[in-house]
């Protein structure tokens, strides 16, 4: 006991949890993105999966890391246009066309990697990104190192998930967005046009996903393996629910998940004679449990997973 | 004084879906401040010509022109912008908003970088004042009454600056005080200058809100009439394309009671829904039940279709008791049921009609577990010819009939097994005078033919028309039942408030 409150309070675990919590962030936001809009977005998985790779390879090439995540994006975008083509327009399933989009981005990630890549023993790594300490603010006691000496785009989370906030409450296109899923017929007699919203959503909503997989191979990790994104994807679909949809709510979401891991992780060099595997399962049991509780009482989009053809009731 | 240059004109709108030809060769006009009726049966293109004109759909040939300038076609966003705004039958607003946000949508730069909650509001407030249309900006939309979302519909239109205001079908969903406070609110709004297009079925609804009528009829445009210069009854008959009259009940006796209700009474939702009603339904009878809706004609209709238990009293069929019937065992027993919803409860949308027709009577045309299907398609087709159901084959898609022949259908399939008692609930909502007439004419011959009928109706014209007797539910009570003769609006009016003789050994009582 006294070991986990000691764990609990060190600034080192609370700096670790901003860190694995980053590409959760980019991911849920991304999800959400999608499902304000009205489109289910499965191919999550794979596409941070092509994401995490592009953006690593980019770098291995010998372009600079943030060129590195912004094709990593553009790769994301062109998945999510993929994505957007399949459910808006021609009205598939989102749950087919999204399974499948994340079979092929990861198959595809993979392929790429083995064409352009000699790997030897150890797979090739790049110098990924290092902690800035913001001047000044690090200098605070246990904040400043838990929470103001992170790697460049654990900030960019941070201040994607209030700008995001903001937009959809307060500008036009937030709530044209928020309608859109809510009800598109009513999107269409206003005199927007929802599918076109829609496909712009799923894009750019694909494209954070992206960069919340490039993230591992840039930042938390120095090098890409096909099976690195390690369900995060489906953890992102999940904290959508938890969070009601709600950008904040996503970021309290993804913070909670990332401490159940890396508590877990540091129990596990404490706590002797209980298979390791068990902590490994903790936060998705955990999850599973806050989605119960949570979820209940969420508010779905009204228009999630509905495709909207014009002229049709 | 020659007329104004009109404020709107359709010209030679045509528009086809397939082999059907939704609006033929329209033309129209409306000037500034007049309010126009758009009269049609269902399904006589007046949806679809309102959808051209707010650039839902494009038209095939034809031109609509706003204040002497064309529109260009299918865009709604051009439609606003000239100054057009539609009222949609099924409201386009999203419950999980507000109102203001819902009015707000569509109406600046989409990449402004703020919504102007403030000054949006105030101007939701202001037009709200202006035209006697209370909402407040800030309530979510979910939370409002049907009323209540018309208005936000309405507002949406004006906060676009609209100047030509469509409503389609603008009371379907309004009780009848606010139908008629609603063409008052626009009655003031064509005096301020606004021009009105408002479709409708409703004869007393034209009459009486529209300065000019057009009749359209199988997508052509077949009348043009003032107001002033006509009359319901060649309304009626232009609509339809013949002279229509509801079909007139012929006196006889009626027979033993078949249906009889003692004390009985449901419980629903912490409440009784049906509280100690008795009623008899004899044979060769109908029985109307009237009242304003919500008082317990819904659960009515749910016990008598075995899908809700009674939790006192009893009722009997032909001498058994049915409180504990499935559905199932109702239809075996010979009780017919017209739902009060055809949509949800009457047949399955997106089925063929064959197999709506024999959906709950499958063993009778089943063998070994196996469904017949000729010999079902056999028996939609006759039922097809028995009741007239119009566009339909045994392989059509159910969805796509009008409302009356799908009722038609709904009544066929009922009728064709002889019934011995027959619930209808609000077996004419929502049709036109065509299909009215034929439902009604239906349920008198199967009344003719020894029938007991419980016939729940809020229309009153239609009850006092069709029943014997006539109770009136209120509160999940029922009054004590009147001849038909003796119905006038007056009693029939006392009835429904909850005033009738009090039970005996109580009246009096000071």
């Amino acid at each position: 006991m006294m070991e986990a409150l000691e764990i609990l309070t060190n600034a080192s675990l609370w700096a670790a949890v901003l860190r694995i919590a980053t590409p959760l962030i980019f991911g849920v936001l991304g999800a959400l993105v999608c499902e304000r809009a009205g489109v289910l977005n499965l191919g999550i998985e794979g596409i941070m999966t092509l994401g995490a790779m592009v953006g690593w390879l980019t770098v291995y090439w010998g372009a600079d890391l943030w060129t590195g995540l912004a094709v990593a994006v553009l790769a994301g975008m062109m998945m999510g246009w993929l994505h957007a083509m399949l459910t808006v327009p021609l009205g598939l399933s989102q749950h087919v066309s999204g399974l499948g989009i994340t079979l092929f981005a990861s198959a595809l990630a993979y392929y790429l990697y083995r064409l352009w890549v000699q790997v030897g023993d150890l797979p090739p790594t790049i110098e990924p990104f290092q902690p800035w300490a913001v001047p000044g603010l690090s200098a605070i006691p246990f904040l400043g190192e838990a929470v103001f000496t992170q790697m460049p785009p654990t900030y960019l989370a941070m201040l994607l998930v209030v700008l995001l906030a903001w937009a959809l409450n307060h500008t036009p296109v937030g709530l044209a967005l928020r309608m859109t899923g809510e009800n598109p017929h009513a999107v269409e007699a206003q005199g927007l046009n929802p599918n076109r919203i829609r496909i712009w959503a799923v894009m750019a909503g694909s494209g954070l996903m992206a960069l919340g997989g490039a993230f591992l191979t840039t930042g938390a990790f120095n090098s890409f393996f096909p099976t690195m994104v390690q369900g995060r994807g489906w953890i992102c679909i999940a904290l959508v629910v938890f969070a009601s949809w709600r950008p904040g709510k996503a970021l309290l979401g993804a913070i909670l998940f990332a401490l159940f891991d890396a508590f877990q992780l540091r129990l596990q060099t404490v706590v002797e004679g209980v298979p390791y595997q068990l902590f490994l399962m903790a936060p998705y049991l955990l999850s599973i449990l806050a989605l119960i509780l949570v979820a209940r009482r969420a508010r779905v989009p009204e228009a999630l997973m509905q495709p909207y053809r014009r002229g049709e009731r | 004084m020659t007329d104004p240059l009109p404020v709107l004109e359709l010209d030679g709108i045509t528009k086809r879906f397939g082999a059907l030809t939704a609006n033929d060769d329209v033309s129209l006009s409306l000037q500034k401040g007049e309010v126009l009726a758009l009269l049609g049966e269902n399904g006589a293109g007046k949806t679809t010509l309102m959808n051209i004109l707010f650039g839902h759909y494009a038209a095939d040939a034809g031109e609509v022109r706003v204040a002497g300038k064309p529109l260009p076609a299918g865009t709604p966003r051009a439609a606003i912008a000239a100054g057009v705004g539609m009222v949609h039958q099924h409201f386009t607003l999203a419950g999980n908003l507000t109102v203001l946000e819902n009015i707000v949508i569509g109406a600046q730069p989409l990449w402004s970088t703020s919504l102007n909650r403030d000054a949006a509001a105030a101007r939701i407030r202001d037009l709200s004042a202006t035209f006697g249309l209370p909402v407040d900006p800030d309530a979510r939309v979910g939370d409002l009454s049907v009323g209540e979302r018309q208005r936000v519909e309405i507002l949406k239109a004006l906060y676009r600056d609209a100047r030509i205001l469509i409503l389609d079908e603008p009371t379907a969903v309004l009780a009848r005080p606010e139908a008629e406070q609603l063409f008052r609110i626009l009655r003031g709004m064509a005096q301020g200058g606004l021009s009105i297009i408002f479709i409708s079925h409703k004869l007393h609804e034209v009459m009486g809100a529209s300065d000019r009528v057009v009749v359209l009829r199988g997508g052509k445009v077949v009348a043009e009439r003032r107001t002033a210069e006509t009359n319901p009854a060649e309304l009626a008959e232009l609509m339809v394309g013949r002279a229509v009259a509801r079909p007139k009940r012929q006196a006889h006796e009626a027979g033993p009671p078949v249906v009889v209700a003692r004390g009985l009474s449901v419980s629903h939702g912490g409440g009784m829904a049906l509280d100690h009603v008795d009623f008899d339904v004899r044979e060769g009878e109908i029985l109307g039940i009237v009242g304003v809706s919500g008082n317990g004609q819904a659960m009515l209709g749910r016990v008598l279709s075995g899908l809700a238990r009674p939790v006192g009293g009893t009722i009997t069929f032909q001498g058994r008791d049915i409180g504990r019937l499935t559905p199932r065992q109702a239809v075996r027993m010979g009780i017919g049921r017209i739902p009060e919803d055809r949509h949800a409860e009457g047949v399955v949308g997106d089925l063929a009609v064959w197999e709506n027709a024999v959906l709950e009577r499958l063993d009778e045309v089943s063998r070994w577990g196996f469904v017949r299907r000729a010999a079902a398609k056999e028996r939609a087709a006759a039922l097809i010819r028995r009741f007239d159901i119009r566009g339909a084959g045994p392989e059509t898609r159910t969805r796509l009939l009008s409302g009356g022949n799908m009722q038609k259908l709904i009544l066929g399939r009922n009728l064709a097994a002889g019934p011995r008692f027959l619930l209808a609930n609000q077996p004419t909502r929502g049709l036109d005078e065509g299909a009215i007439a034929a439902v009604h004419s239906e349920l008198l011959q199967a009344r003719a033919e020894g029938a007991a009928i419980l016939l729940i109706s809020e229309d009153l014209d239609e009850a006092v028309g069709l029943s014997d007797r006539l109770q009136a539910i209120v509160k999940g009570r029922l009054s004590e039942p009147i001849p038909a003769e003796e119905a006038d609006a007056r009693k029939l009016g006392l009835m429904m408030a909850g005033v009738w003789a009090a039970p005996q050994g109580v009246s009096h009582a000071v």
